[in-house]
């Protein structure tokens, strides 16, 4: 927040927070280590690496790649990526002719357990307005060209279900265990902003 | 309410910045601010997370575009708090020795009488309209959808109509579906080829197309 004209300057937001925190901690309304607690378990639960683990193991194994089209929520529980934010998971797949997106247009909601929180970018005003209007542009913009024949889904996140994408596994893999594959997955290409690639 | 936060579609926004390796957080009052939220949620049951949405909305929009995500999170989190008369606004300005926003009011929103009719109304494939509506309260309709026709991708489960659910009131289990609109019908002469958006929302949001 930057002020407004006739407002003096809010007071700076760390002072706010801690303004908020120690009122609730002379109530006695905070448990002790409670906020520690659920700081640290975002740190440890809500990561990307989760959904490359997922979507690693839907490249080299077609049942689970199907169970997890099916349904997300429990394909992914199956790892131990239990949806914290809600239990309904949609995974839509790439293919040479269709390209997913996903985008929160009205706040910045993403699948916590498997994408984790999201990126400052994905939180940006000119993300939220823009990917569902020009995506194409926009992709193009942020690296990711796409073929023109390629159609572009953009799923916008404005009720309770998450989405992943899950994306193409690049040519030159095979063989490659679900370590090695997991290791080329970004939280971009589980948003759809970006292709999996080998490192160059 | 038709709010800053309904930005899908707006222009003006700039270029998209890739922060590399970015952190989960940036500064510590981050995650102090992301975990008072579970506390007023989970631990307090002060509020649910319809309201909290809905306080995000209600911010001052000079405020809203200005404030980072956490700030504009944290500003939720303690207007509810104060709403609620858990904190009161006097204190967190004394104790943070200066201003402190909040965000506006909500509208008054009335109890929704309409019974809930069989479930689910729609099918696969089906093609919808959204109806164009301009709730004052919390509403999970974004506007470049309200009169678009779209096709029906997937039934999906029910959920607390976010309408009641954001003002505390009693919320009905509502079927969601996923409905796919053409970009053409969104953006007409601006429309991008070869676009779609699939829009998640409440049955009582849509009606059968014509």
């Amino acid at each position: 927040m930057s002020g407004r004209p006739g407002l003096p300057a809010p007071a700076p937001i760390a002072e706010r927070v801690r303004a908020l925190e120690e009122a609730l901690a002379e109530k006695e309304l905070i448990p002790e280590g409670f906020l520690e607690k659920r700081a640290a378990q975002a740190e440890e639960n809500f990561d990307a690496r989760n959904g490359a683990r997922v979507v690693a193991r839907a490249w080299v194994d077609p049942a689970f790649r199907a169970r997890l089209l099916a349904d997300g929520g429990p394909a992914a529980a199956e790892l131990g990526f239990r949806a914290a934010n809600s239990d309904t998971l949609v995974v839509v797949e790439n293919s040479d002719t269709v390209h997913n997106a996903i985008v929160c247009t009205q706040c910045s909601c993403t699948a916590w357990s498997v994408i984790g929180l999201p990126p400052d970018w994905y939180k940006s005003p000119a993300y939220r307005a823009r990917l569902v209007r020009e995506p194409r542009a926009l992709l193009r913009e942020m690296g990711l060209d796409l073929p023109e024949h390629v159609a572009l889904r953009v799923w916008d996140t404005s009720g309770e279900t998450r989405y992943m994408v899950l994306p193409q596994r690049p040519a030159g893999t095979e063989g490659w265990s679900e370590e090695r594959l997991a290791a080329l997955v970004t939280r971009e290409a589980l948003i759809g902003v970006a292709r999996v690639t080998l490192p160059v | 309410m038709d709010g800053i936060h309904d930005l899908g579609g707006m222009s003006g926004f700039g270029a998209v910045e890739i922060e590399r390796d970015e952190p989960r957080f940036h500064e510590p009052w981050e995650a102090r601010a992301f975990a008072l939220n579970t506390l007023g949620i989970r631990q307090l049951g002060a509020y649910n997370v319809h309201e909290y949405r809905h306080a995000v909305e209600r911010m001052d929009p000079a405020d809203y575009l200005t404030a980072s995500y956490y700030e504009r999170w944290f500003t939720a989190v303690a207007t509810l708090l104060v709403e609620k008369g858990i904190v009161a606004l006097a204190e967190l300005e004394a104790r943070a020795g200066g201003r402190f926003p909040l965000s506006r009011p909500a509208a008054q929103v009335k109890p929704s009488g309409v019974a809930p009719r069989s479930s689910p109304r729609f099918r696969d494939g089906e093609r919808v309209r959204v109806r164009d509506v301009h709730p004052a309260g919390h509403t999970r309709a974004p506007r470049y959808v309200r009169g678009k026709t779209g096709t029906v991708v997937r039934v999906s489960r029910p959920f607390e109509l976010p309408d009641q659910a954001g003002h505390a009131l009693p919320a009905r289990l509502e079927t969601t579906y996923h409905v796919e609109f053409a970009a053409g019908e969104l953006w007409s002469e601006a429309a991008e080829p070869r676009a779609s958006v699939v829009v998640d929302l409440w049955e009582s949001y849509l009606e059968p197309a014509r």
